[in-house]
């Protein structure tokens, strides 16, 4: 499965990366960063595109059994 | 149906074409500078950049509708602590000189300067507008105020026609002090929470 990965220690918090969510897997934890529900996150890329700050990636993640 | 909220693109451009016209609307920019920080310090952390900040959206509408922004990657050196929280001193500091300047025509020293200085150097002659109907102070600070907002507002849109159309988030000012005031607000928070990713695992 393919899941968002933000750089914590470098997000600015704008809530781009919110706003493009298709499936509202993202949330500003407290005004500090960007905070990815991976049960929620489909890996669509569509943060990893907008995040004006380029501190979001798209990796592939292995599956929990 | 969109939300009221999603044309506030329209009051940053409405707000730079008046100031033009007439510099004493310079001062309703107040607004920006104000409403954000009062939102982080209740505890609503940085909502005002997603939900309500104007200049966001026009970036966001020039670079991404209008295709004006070559959507590559900001140089690494730009989101880094350092150069955000030195741009926020920087600015902080340019803001303060013209906070004193307004003074020192407040209390007489100097006189009224109609001039709109353009990226802290270039000073443009900028006096069509009657101020008389003012203290002059209060017109001296429309013209530093204008000056403040024009510049950043330039700055964005280079970095919006180079790099992503919100590349100015990453080091606006505003930005940084909201976000500064939550990791203040919320450090225990942060602590406990931990890795986000552990968290959901």
């Amino acid at each position: 499965m393919k899941k968002a990965i933000v750089n914590k220690n470098e997000c600015v918090a704008c809530g781009v990366c919110e706003k493009v969510c298709p499936r509202q897997a993202i949330t500003i934890f407290h005004g500090i960063y960007a905070d990815v529900n991976e049960d929620l996150c489909i890996g669509c890329k569509k943060c990893e595109k907008a995040c004006p700050a380029s501190v979001i990636q798209v990796v592939q993640k292995e599956v929990a059994s | 149906m969109k939300k009221w909220n999603e044309y506030l693109w329209m009051f940053s451009a409405v707000y730079m074409t008046l100031g033009f016209f007439n510099i004493l609307f310079a001062w309703i920019g107040m607004i920006c500078f104000i409403t954000p920080l009062l939102l982080s310090i209740i505890g609503k952390g940085k909502i005002y950049c997603n939900s309500y900040c104007g200049r966001g959206q026009l970036f966001e509408l020039l670079g991404g509708r209008l295709k004006l922004s070559s959507n590559r990657s900001i140089p690494a050196f730009i989101r880094s602590k350092w150069f955000r929280y030195g741009f926020l001193a920087f600015f902080m500091t340019m803001f303060a000189i013209m906070v004193f300047s307004t003074y020192l025509v407040f209390n007489g020293t100097n006189n009224l300067q109609e001039i709109v200085t353009l990226l802290w150097t270039i000073k443009l002659p900028w006096n069509w507008t009657n101020t008389s109907t003012v203290s002059p102070w209060i017109a001296q600070f429309a013209f530093g105020f204008y000056s403040v907002m024009l510049t950043s507002t330039i700055l964005g849109l280079i970095t919006m026609f180079f790099f992503k159309p919100r590349s100015w988030c990453v080091y606006c000012p505003m930005g940084t002090m909201t976000q500064g005031i939550s990791m203040l607000k919320y450090r225990r928070k942060v602590k406990q929470n931990g890795t986000p990713s552990k968290r959901n695992s």
